[in-house]
């Protein structure tokens, strides 16, 4: 029988793929209509074989999809508020969202990129930036939940960020748009020579994740784009393109594009270390947000900390070298043997790729060409390992598939550039559909690249889809590359905007993924751990609800005694210990959002009663065949009444 | 005697299997648990398969009626199944050694056998008499009153052998490790009353 059904699926799938021939043939899809539809079909109940995480943009969130299908299996709320979750809206996770300037609840998500070990993704956490109020964060692919967020101190615009490196020792975080340093009313004219900019190190804890911005590095006030962590040989270092070197404060889109040459900064991050163990730092008041959720007491903690260490780049030799790159370069990506480094000069004709070991004798024989702030630049022929001739117009960002070739995005001329690495040809052009930003291969950023697919994110979506109005979404573009040729293989539309993508074999998450939260192991100081301690209690015009939820009802599901003016905690907790059976709650007038309660978690909701009566409330996800009945309601008496506070369920 | 009376030694120390072994498993699937919850069924009291299947598997049952899954101390049985176990292995060595040294005869193999068989077929029976009351001694306020189509009302008693299929749950229910060892045991007990009548023969 399975083999029958086996059969017919792939006969209806040959039928399509042959009438897909027939109609769109002729059709600029630009799929190869071949097989294309057989390689990225995954059979209903089986699972796709990697795993891909697409930062959200401005939804401020992360996306994980299954690859090759392009579904999209869930949104992990991040940086933004997410009335589905509750993320930010329930007492547990509102510190999450705390900040320096107060509760901020959205972000620009830009980078998210994988632990490693020994330069090979590990799937233990996501690291992704938030790039308006800069911030970091850490998702924990266990439960697929918001860990951890960091705010950083002394930058802006945080999107040369959050970049692992090998051992995942530091996730590096950079600044976009320079500032004054400690912040100051000043004029923004004198931006020359005044603003300045940082470059983050936070230390990651091996067993728990948990971050410490461990240090800072002070730089000149350039633009700092994107950063990659050197790779093998060249571990050790992090690599930063810059633009804005000529220090422009208005119309940078003119101003910022003079220089004929910008720079990638290398950084001796091993050297920073030296100087730290020297004392060689100054340590700086800075204030910024430590933001911690604790799976045992489902809740999270916001710490304000003070201080941070800082290395000043024009006051320590070896510390900086500036390599100069043409034009306002934008995506530095190094490949997996550490070698190159290829600056993705956004404004030239040609890719420049530098050559690490190249690097490393121009600063051993001082091949300088002057310096910027003290911070020797080094001979661009001398540090040049070579260059990839009129590639397509607009590269922006380069991966690798581990078997010595590289993949460019071209934004402006619309397609990937597959080419090689040291003889600097050209191998395969494709077109993306439109204007790619930032492209993924299964650890292509890392020493180990699983060379099997390559998804474009692109930025312009146009005809792609039926149209949505004016507002349409982002399109992904998946291609094959385990040819010489790249084959587009399918189309998928994405949440916000996607910048990057980390992606990764399933087999390194999915045994991991926890099912249940364990009940027993619940310390959240408002948990009902069972129907014995369900109560309700007043302090002052302050009344707390130890709810209960399991298949189908709320205990309790009548309560009176509450009166108008009240604050009233609803604490929820789902007593169920089975896979996939969450429980929602919500009450009627409440001014934030549902609850979504996993089995075992306790979530608390605030509600502000503001009208007499008897006013019901009700499970949100439809858990069970009697889930329209799991609900209840609460008396809402006049402010001066002398209702007596009860509770039953059941009488 | 001396083979005879070994492989009966052997084939009684076999139950102790079942201090750690299950004797009965009995798996529910449905199409809202393609990872089956399950039970079983040890001489002592009933576990389930993974950590929460019996707390999973009561809450379920809750909607039709039935009582929750019993505890060891709810059940004479799970108190005196292992006494009982232990007098016959105890036995079953006693008259093993017995045999070895030419106490007693090969045909006292056998009657532990029929001892054990009758003991076996009783323990059934009372599985059964069980599996019978907990599916079809229903709560009356239950939330799912459910007829079958003659318009008696349905019961949920587990099949003691073999599959049933129970509203959305294919229910199986087979022996398990402890009972493979008990089989294996007892037949090598019937081997040893062979032996010692081959042997017998020849002298």
């Amino acid at each position: 029988m399975k083999t029958y059904s086996y059969l017919t699926m792939t006969f209806i799938v040959l039928a399509t793929v042959i009438t897909g021939c027939k109609d769109q043939g002729e059709n600029s899809n630009g799929a190869l209509t071949s097989n294309a539809a057989e390689r990225v079909y995954v059979e209903p109940g089986k699972f796709d074989e990697f795993y891909a995480f697409l930062s959200g943009g401005f939804s401020g969130q992360l996306a994980v999809y299954g690859i090759p299908s392009g579904r999209l299996l869930k949104v992990v709320p991040v940086f933004s508020q997410d009335p589905e979750k509750a993320y930010g809206y329930n007492e547990e996770t509102k510190p999450m969202l705390n900040t320096t300037h107060g509760f901020i609840p959205w972000d620009d998500t830009h980078h998210p990129d994988m632990s490693q070990t020994k330069g090979v993704l590990d799937g233990r956490w996501v690291f992704m930036n938030g790039n308006n109020t800069p911030r970091i964060a850490r998702v924990d692919l266990t439960t697929f939940e918001t860990a951890e967020i960091i705010e950083i101190p002394n930058s802006a615009g945080n999107h040369s960020s959050s970049f692992v490196t090998e051992n995942t020792e530091y996730v590096i975080a950079g600044t976009r748009f320079a500032v004054p340093i400690p912040q100051k009313d000043m004029p923004i004219k004198d931006y020359k020579g005044n603003f300045k900019a940082s470059l983050s190190f936070l230390s990651v804890d091996q067993e728990s994740g948990e971050m410490d911005l461990s240090f800072q590095i002070r730089l000149p006030g350039f633009a700092y784009d994107l950063v990659h962590p050197g790779r093998d040989k060249s571990h050790g270092w992090v690599f930063i393109t810059t633009y804005n070197t000529e220090e422009a404060h208005t119309l940078l889109e003119v101003n910022a594009s003079q220089n004929d040459k910008d720079f990638i900064a290398a950084v001796n991050w091993k050297k920073a270390e030296e100087y730290i163990k020297q004392g060689k730092f100054k340590t700086e008041k800075a204030e910024y947000a430590h933001n911690i959720y604790d799976e045992d007491t489902h809740m999270a903690t916001s710490t304000i900390k003070n201080e941070v260490r800082v290395l000043d780049a024009s006051e320590l030799p070896g510390l900086v070298y500036f390599l100069p790159t043409p034009k306002s370069p934008h995506g530095c990506d190094v490949d997996p043997t550490g070698e190159y480094i290829v600056g993705n000069g956004k404004l030239s004709a040609d890719l420049t790729v530098h050559s690490f070991t190249k690097m490393l004798d121009a600063i051993e024989n001082k091949k300088f060409d002057g310096e910027a702030y003290n911070i020797p630049i080094l001979n661009f022929e001398d540090v040049l390992g070579g260059t990839v001739k009129q590639p397509g117009l607009g590269p922006l960002h380069t991966e690798f598939d581990g078997k010595g070739n590289a993949y460019t995005t071209f934004f402006i001329s619309s397609e990937v550039v597959k080419w090689k690495l040291g003889t600097w040809e050209i191998l395969d052009r494709k077109p993306t559909y439109y204007s790619p930003g930032h492209l993924s291969i299964p650890g292509g950023n890392s020493r180990k690249p699983w060379g099997k697919y390559l998804l474009a994110m692109n930025k312009i979506t146009k005809d792609r889809y039926l149209p949505t109005g004016p507002e349409v979404s982002q399109s992904a573009q998946l291609y094959d590359i385990t040819g010489e040729k790249m084959e587009l293989l399918s189309d998928f539309p994405t949440i916000g905007e996607p910048h990057y993508a980390s992606m990764v074999p399933a087999e390194l998450i999915q045994s991991k993924s926890k099912k249940i939260y364990r009940l027993d192991e619940n310390k959240h100081p408002y948990a009902t751990t069972s129907d014995a301690n369900v109560k309700v209690e007043r302090e002052g015009n302050e009344v707390h609800v130890y709810m209960t939820m399991i298949r189908s009802h709320l205990n309790p599901d009548n309560i009176e005694g509450v009166k108008v003016g009240d604050k009233v905690y609803f604490h929820l907790t789902n007593l169920e210990q089975d896979y996939d059976v969450p429980h929602g709650f919500a009450v009627i007038g409440a001014e934030n959002s549902e609850l979504l309660v996993m089995p075992g978690e306790t979530e608390t909701t605030v509600w502000y009663p503001k009208k007499v009566g008897v006013w019901p409330f009700y499970c949100t996800d439809f858990c069970s065949a009697l889930h329209q009945e799991m609900s209840g309601y609460i008396r809402v008496s006049p402010a001066d009444s002398n209702t007596e506070l009860t509770w039953s369920l059941g009488d | 005697m001396k083979k005879a009376g070994l492989l009966m030694i052997i084939g009684s120390l076999l139950l102790l299997g079942l201090f750690k072994f299950p004797l009965w498993n009995i798996e529910l699937e449905a199409p809202q648990y393609p990872d089956p919850l399950g039970m079983n069924i040890y001489i002592q009291g009933i576990e389930g398969e993974e950590e929460f299947d019996i707390q999973n598997i009561d809450g379920l049952n809750h909607y039709i009626g039935m009582r929750t899954i019993p505890k060891p101390e709810d059940m004479w049985e799970f108190g005196v199944f292992p006494t009982v176990i232990i007098i016959m292995v105890a036995l079953g060595v006693l008259i093993g050694l017995l045999g070895i040294f030419e106490k007693v005869s090969y045909k006292w193999f056998m009657g532990w056998f029929i001892l054990m068989s009758v003991l076996g077929i009783l323990g059934m029976y009372d599985f059964n008499a069980w599996l019978t009351d907990y599916g079809s001694n229903l709560n009356p306020n239950a939330i799912m009153k459910l007829t079958q189509p003659d318009g008696t009302p349905m019961t949920y008693s587990p099949p003691l052998l073999g599959h049933e299929k129970m509203l959305n749950f294919d229910v199986t229910s087979l022996p398990a490790t402890g009972a493979w060892m008990m089989f294996t045991g007892m037949m090598l007990t019937i081997f040893a009353f062979l032996v010692g009548w081959t042997k017998r023969k020849k002298v």
